[in-house]
């Protein structure tokens, strides 16, 4: 045999395209996680406030997309939805906003959970110096929450990332389904090409999630150390 | 007559059915130094917490400044400003610089020009000792360093009048006296109105114009600092008095 596999990754436009299909996994988490984190923290802080009917909606809506699996989010929105309210989206944007709402659930709960566990007294000397709820929220209590926050959000980040495998359910041409027509296309004339091509994927998936979550646990330590200190 | 800043009138305040505060009535001249005495639990953090709205009282009212206070959120956000709060944990907000920290109240609730704030920021620090220190962070401080910050950061709106909590109840002994003196200091040199709890005999006495004495919710007396220290009008102050042991 005269093709090793690891050359189906350089044949032709291969690595372009598996790159091209990773830009597009990129992007999708890029953008949901952006609008998630947004619309989190807005979620967040109003599941702060007093009203009781805001907060049970907003419970609903993160139990919701947390009890529900993201392939059966990704199914609703993509299959059902569509014929049923007739909206109609293509499948990356339609991965991003499902991504960006299950960001926006999950972020809401670490928003508040790191809200509520601003001390008590914190909010006594914002409001002693006149601060209204606004000003209390903007330059004291969400800037503290963040940097409780960061690790929790950042885990948050490679679950999306890992998340994004599922993308190939919907027809996106994310970097998964390009691998898998690489490996088909070749599939006579590079038999182990199969394994050179996941390879190279969970290199992909490696280089940009495992940073992430060493950054968190990094984060994580000098906070505690912080706190103890 | 002394002009009075704050009247306080037939005040009751219930933690849900506990009874926190029986009608409670006094007065606070301007430029008068008021001590609130009192055990452990008789609701002198309870009393000074609802003259700023930090507490809602369930009857009873509140005059500052010859106008009856509304008790709603919004009214209390204005007489905050007037009416500066120091508590006893040192409560400066660790993501922001000292500066910063002193510069929040005047610059974003009442909208002065920064760069004067800065400079009556500046000028605050210095009177406290600490004027290398604008740009640290709380958390590169000692207690007695933060609480100093505390106190400067409620000066910094121009207050009419001081609320004292406790000041000085988690500082090191050493960080102690350097606090009292900055209030000493408010007290003589600046003719502050304030209210402060203590339980610091010495200093009660010496900067007290008038004890107001408290016992389980109700105020038992109110009488100058020089007679209630050598000889108070109740059984149970002489007995709070000799327990302190000063
Ligand atoms: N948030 C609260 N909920 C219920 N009860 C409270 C609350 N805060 C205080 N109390 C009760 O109200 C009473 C007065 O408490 P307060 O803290 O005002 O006393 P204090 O005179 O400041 O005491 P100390 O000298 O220990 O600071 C106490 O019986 C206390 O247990
Ligand atoms: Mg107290």
């Amino acid at each position: 045999m005269d093709h090793s596999g690891i050359s189906v990754l350089f044949e032709g436009t291969n690595f372009q395209r598996l790159l091209g299909g990773l830009w597009v996994t990129v992007r999708i988490a890029a953008v949901a996680l952006i609008i998630g984190l947004i619309l989190g923290v807005i979620l967040g802080v109003l599941r702060t406030f007093k009203n009781r009917p805001l907060r049970i909606i907003l419970r609903l809506y993160l139990e919701f997309f947390r009890v529900v699996p993201t392939v059966v989010l990704l199914f609703l929105f993509y299959y059902i939805l569509p014929r049923e309210m007739n909206f109609n989206l293509p499948g990356d944007q339609l991965a991003t906003l499902v991504f960006a709402l299950w960001v926006a659930a999950e972020m809401s709960d670490i928003v508040r959970g790191a809200l509520i566990s601003v001390p008590q007294h914190q909010k006594e000397s914002g409001k002693a110096i006149g601060l209204n709820r606004y000003q209390l929220y903007r330059y004291v209590l969400i800037p503290q929450a963040i940097s409780l926050e960061i690790p929790a959000t950042i885990n948050l980040a490679t679950r999306v990332i890992k998340t994004t495998s599922l993308l190939l359910l919907i027809s996106v041409m994310d970097v998964i389904n390009i691998g898998q027509q690489i490996i088909e296309a070749n599939n006579h004339t590079h038999p182990t090409g199969v394994f050179w091509v996941y390879g190279l994927i969970f290199l992909f998936y490696f280089l940009i999630d495992y940073p992430l979550s060493w950054w968190a646990k990094r984060l994580e330590k000098k906070r505690l150390e912080r706190a103890n200190g | 007559m002394a002009e009075q800043i704050l009247q306080v009138e037939h005040l009751e305040k219930y933690y849900q059915k506990k009874h926190v505060l029986h009608d409670i009535n006094f007065h606070v001249d301007k430029g008068e130094v008021v001590t609130l005495l009192g055990p452990s639990g008789s609701g002198k953090s309870t009393l000074i917490r609802c003259l700023n709205g930090l507490e809602a009282y369930q009857q009873g009212t509140i005059t500052f400044e010859g106008k009856k206070i509304e008790p709603t959120e919004k009214n209390w956000q204005q007489i905050r400003q007037k009416i500066g709060m120091v508590f006893q944990s040192y409560d400066l907000f660790p993501n922001l610089t000292v500066m910063d920290n002193i510069l929040l109240g005047p610059t974003k609730v009442q909208k002065q020009d920064k760069f004067a704030a800065k400079k009556e920021g500046l000028d605050l620090l210095a009177r406290v000792g600490l004027e290398d220190y604008a740009n640290a962070y709380p958390r590169q401080l000692s207690g007695g360093q933060k609480q100093r910050v505390a106190i400067v950061r409620a000066l910094a709106l121009h207050p009419d009048f001081m609320l004292f909590d406790e000041v000085t109840a988690s500082l090191d002994p050493e960080m102690v006296r350097g606090i009292l003196n900055i209030i000493q200091d408010l007290a003589d040199v600046d003719h502050m109105t304030m209210i402060v709890v203590t339980h610091e005999m010495n200093f009660a006495q010496q900067i007290a114009d008038r004890v107001i004495f408290l016992e389980d919710g109700h105020i038992l007396e109110q009488t100058p600092s020089k007679q209630f220290f050598s000889a108070p009008q109740t059984k149970r102050a002489q007995e709070f008095l000799d327990s302190m042991d000063f």
